[in-house]
């Protein structure tokens, strides 16, 4: 107080705060600073310890021969670069990805539109059915679907038949297989890409559709000027996103086919896993895995990028 | 021809709400009509369907001699500026201003010479290759307008184009819309909950309230002479003040305030006011028509005596707040008066400007 | 020149409003039906392995394999299989494994998530852009290049073939997208509210447990569920890592050990996945808002 006396305020304040120093401003916030950290740090640690050190780990492992205690340099490498096996490996993942995505894509933002048109509580419900396939662990879906795509059992081929249809072997030839196997993740696949667009098109003003109905647009015009460069930076990180997944799945073809027919649907993680844990090669089994780096670590570059350019554009 | 008929015209929402009661209304070539009242009143619901965004419950719109009501938007020839410009915020400025003549198929050195010449008109040449969010509020407001005037069309739609500025920019933009009306003189309807751009814009000014027109008139013809006491309170600011009063004959026809103060009818008026003599009515007074005393009054004014409650000091005048039987009443004196709250103020009172309104019809006689 | 045009409102009595169904109304209709109907094919399509899971799982083997006509009817509903599961040790011990596991895992993903969301999001260090860029960034990793070196670093730990690992590894798939989910709606909590609490005198845990937890309560809804997700429905680490049936969760449980290559009991494998895929369901029922909010709040937060 002005005159030197001490005020009582209230209970439980018996005196006024010391009158703050300059120094402890610095010191308040470095302890912030530190605080800060600190709760960081449980994350950091799981990070660094599960994922980033397994990573390079992964590297340095690949590069060993089979008992682990050589070290080999990119022997595994080359060696997986000659067997047709793996080729096949490159081919499908990349086949499964791009094919699994562009359609997911595509159902999603097709749905996305219906689910557009309808109004009100009503979407909800569609909503909720549509979501279901997301919602069940992929795992138990896919032994639905196998138990659907049995050879002498398939309720399906038995609906085709009904029609006077000839039975298909859905797993039995190498490109049925790989076809169920896209077809199994696009049915899983697509309700996350229906959600993501749904949002994305309720975000576009309504104003501007009727700026352009004004100006003259029709419904096709409207999709193409409007919709479609207001959804771009949305449609450009799901499908980013989704290819980094679906690229790395494992649950599917595990299930479906474990690779095969004759090897016709291995994904690298699926050939790591009876590479590296069934027939315990474990250096080989990585740099199956690794193959996928580049590829992955591409996609994360441009996935990066947009956040990057989005946070700056948020912060302007 | 481009004129603008709706007549009518009904607009009912499901649960048989009427945003619009069956209105009619006739705008020339050319004209400049603003649409005005407050929130609710139907006048954005109106706009809209000529624009032809909202469904016509029942009712004919016409344009340039035709019925629009099934027509789309986008072939009834108009052009509308939003409140919240709706520019296309991932094309240039120069492409959201191209936008509707590049969908009719224009050639393309049409286009530029169009754009070329409104972004000229509007000054925001300087901006033709900027995006939206890279522009002020005043700026997209005017690319906006850019939008409109290149597609040259039979009808400019305003919808609360000013209400997102802020009040300086507001007055800037107003003069900036005359001008171009001047220079542009296309029929247009302009919507605005502001009365003060109701009057300074307009050609004529519709007045609505509830989904019905109150008035349609001039906008002096409305200050001077409102029909309704919706209209007399809503045109003017400060609004007009509403005084309960009694017609009484006390050696000429006079009105008697609850404090039993009386004010003499000037000539003029008693052959109006006469025949409702004994009735209880509203005397209503523009605050600009209760000012300060001076040495010389001219005739028909009235002298009265007021509790100041509140002095607001503007500057060019001085707004006083009183209480008079327990009604709020505004007066505008010159800012040399020397007044305080808690002291009484020896008011002018023109009664030249007085309108009387009767409190069952709500209509001022 | 002013006209007095004020109409007398309603339309009742007098002139009969020609009810228009313009265009506009029947555009609108036609594209509604389409709509409609296409819904509703997709939610046919969609929904047909879910179906086909419980109508399988109420037959018998004998229904099974008789393969007398529609498979995809039952004849002679039973609950037989249920009761053979939920009577069996084995799955017990599988549907309590994961239990347990998800529950940990919830527990310690959400608090490592939000400890380090209030840090990124409130309290801007240096360096705070860079963590949760890299944050995001490690979710892209997928558990399938991981899985090899952590067979390795999981064997030095002395935890294969112990449920407890899973309880060390899931939270690498949760605490990311969590961390992500619960910074963006920490940061869309207004500044004012810290800086209003501040000076009421609140210190920066009671502001994280009084403001923030309450206030951003949809988004650890959002974020537990997610986590939920998918610690119960993980597959390829529990694979890799647990091997006997007593340590096994749902997933790896019903995969490795109930298919024996018999075609007959398919009735039971199909029970076990609807037992297993209920508790997802269920929570989805309920908390559907969420589960979305939680994936789109990556689109529309950034």
């Amino acid at each position: 107080m002005a005159d030197g006396s001490t005020m009582v305020v209230g209970s439980g304040d018996a005196m006024s705060p010391a009158p703050r120093k300059v120094g402890s401003l610095k010191q308040l916030s470095r302890r912030r600073s530190t605080a800060a950290l600190l709760l960081c740090l449980p994350l950091i640690l799981l990070i660094v310890g599960l994922k980033i050190y397994p990573t390079f780990y992964a590297i340095f492992l690949s590069m060993l021969d089979r008992k682990m205690n050589n070290f080999v340099g990119l022997d595994n490498f080359a060696f997986l670069l000659t067997r047709p096996s793996f080729h096949l490996v490159i081919f499908q993942s990349c086949l499964f990805a791009i094919t699994a995505v562009i359609l997911k894509a595509f159902l999603g933002f097709i749905l996305a539109h219906l689910m557009h048109n309808i109004r009100g509580k009503n979407q909800r419900v569609w909503r909720g059915l549509l979501l279901v396939p997301w919602v069940i662990p992929l795992s138990l879906s896919t032994l639905t679907w196998w138990w659907l795509f049995d050879p002498s059992y398939s309720a399906l081929n038995w609906t085709l038949e009904y029609f006077g249809l000839d039975a298909i072997p859905f797993l039995g030839t190498r490109w049925n297989a790989r076809i169920s196997v896209i077809m199994v993740n696009v049915w899983f696949g697509a309700p996350f890409f229906m959600i993501m667009y749904l949002a994305a098109l309720k975000s576009v003003s309504e104003q501007l559709y009727e700026a352009a109905a004004i100006d003259g647009a029709n419904a096709w015009q409207k999709l193409i000027y409007i919709t479609l460069p207001m959804m771009r930076n949305i449609i450009l990180i799901t499908v980013l996103y989704s290819l980094i997944v679906t690229f790395a799945d494992f649950d599917i073809v595990r299930i479906l086919t474990n690779g095969g027919p004759q090897d016709s649907t291995h994904l690298f993680a699926t050939y790591a896993f009876t590479v590296g844990i069934q027939s315990g090669n474990i250096p080989r089994g990585a740099s199956v895995s690794l193959f996928m780096f580049p590829i992955l670590a591409t996609l994360a570059f441009f996935v990066l990028r947009d956040v990057l350019k989005r946070n700056k554009e948020v912060a302007s | 021809m481009a004129n603008v008929s709706i007549r009518k015209v009904v607009k009912a929402y499901e649960g048989d709400v009427q945003a619009v009661k069956g209105i009619d209304l006739e705008i020339e070539d050319h004209e400049f009509v603003v649409l005005v009242g407050p929130s609710g009143c139907g006048k954005s619901t109106t706009l809209r369907m000529i624009a032809g965004l909202e469904e016509i419950t029942a009712g004919e719109v016409w344009i340039g001699g035709d019925v629009v009501n099934d027509v789309p938007p986008r072939d009834r020839d108009i052009a509308m500026v939003f409140q919240n410009y709706a520019l296309y915020p991932h094309m240039s400025v120069f492409d959201n201003m191209a936008f509707g003549l590049k969908l009719r198929k224009f050639p393309k050195e049409e286009i530029r010479r169009r754009v070329d010449e409104a972004a000229t008109m509007l000054d925001i040449h300087m901006l033709l290759d900027r995006k939206p969010k890279a522009l002020s509020g005043g700026q997209r407001q005017r690319v906006a307008m850019g939008r409109a005037i290149v597609r040259n069309p039979k009808v400019f739609l305003f919808d609360e184009p000013l209400s997102n500025l802020d009040a300086k920019l507001r007055v800037q933009m107003r003069t900036e819309i005359k001008k171009v009306h001047q220079l542009v003189p296309t029929t247009t309807v302009y919507v605005t909950h502001d009365q003060v751009e109701a009057m300074t814009l307009a050609d004529r000014v519709v007045v609505m309230n509830h989904g019905v027109i109150e008035q349609v008139g001039a906008p002096q013809e409305l200050y001077h002479n409102p029909l309704t006491r919706f209209v007399a309170g809503f045109i003017g600011s400060p609004a007009m003040n509403f005084l309960p009063v009694q017609v009484i004959d006390d050696g000429g026809l006079k009105v008697q305030l609850a404090n039993g103060a009386k004010m003499a009818i000037p000539p003029q008026r008693v052959d109006r006011y006469g025949p409702h003599k004994g009735k209880k009515m509203t005397l209503g007074i523009r605050p600009e028509h209760m000012t300060e005393t001076h040495d010389q009054e001219k005739p028909g004014v009235q002298l009265l005596d007021a509790l100041v409650d509140v002095v607001e000091p503007m500057g060019m005048e001085t707004l006083v707040h009183h209480f008079i039987n327990g009604v709020a009443v505004c007066s505008r004196v010159d800012p040399n008066t020397h007044c305080r709250p808690g002291e009484t103020l020896p008011l002018a009172i023109d009664m030249n400007n007085m309108h009387m309104i009767d409190d069952q019809t709500n209509r001022v006689v | 020149m002013s006209s007095v045009v004020s109409s007398t409102g309603a339309t009742a009595g007098g002139a009969q409003p020609r009810k228009k169904y313009g265009s506009l109304e029947q555009q609108h209709r036609t594209t509604m039906r389409y709509s409609y109907a296409a819904l509703s094919f997709f939610v046919v399509v969609f929904l047909i392995p879910p179906f086909y899971m419980i109508m399988t799982s109420l037959k018998s083997s004998a229904e099974i394999s008789a393969q007398q006509g529609n498979p995809w009817i039952v004849r002679s509903p039973t609950l037989e299989n249920y009761a053979h599961l939920l009577s069996d040790a084995s799955f017990q011990r599988y549907f309590l494994n994961s239990t347990w596991v998800t529950a940990l895992v919830v527990i310690i993903s959400m608090t490592i998530a939000i400890l380090a969301a209030f840090s990124l999001s409130r309290m801007g260090f240096k360096g705070s852009q860079v963590i949760s860029t890299g944050v995001f960034l490690t979710y892209l990793v997928p558990p399938s290049l991981l899985f090899i070196p952590l067979f390795q670093i999981v064997g030095t730990l002395g935890l294969i073939n112990n449920t407890w690992v899973l309880v060390l590894l899931f939270p690498t798939l949760a605490v990311p997208f969590c961390t992500w989910i619960m910074i963006g709606y920490f940061s869309s909590i207004p500044k004012e509210l810290d800086e209003a609490a501040l000076i009421d005198g609140a210190n920066y845990p009671q502001i994280l447990i009084k403001i923030f937890i309450p206030v951003a309560f949809p988004g650890i809804i959002a974020a537990t569920i997610f986590a939920f997700t998918v610690a119960w429905g993980a597959f390829l680490y529990p694979l890799a890592y647990l091997y006997s049936a007593d340590q096994a969760t749902l997933t790896v449980g019903i995969v490795r050990e109930l298919i024996r290559g018999d075609v007959f009991a398919w009735g039971m494998i199909m029970a076990a996945c609807a037992i297993a895929a209920a508790p997802p369901i269920i929570i989805y029922t309920f908390l559907m808002d969420y589960y979305v909010a939680g994936l789109t709040s990556g689109a529309t937060k950034g």
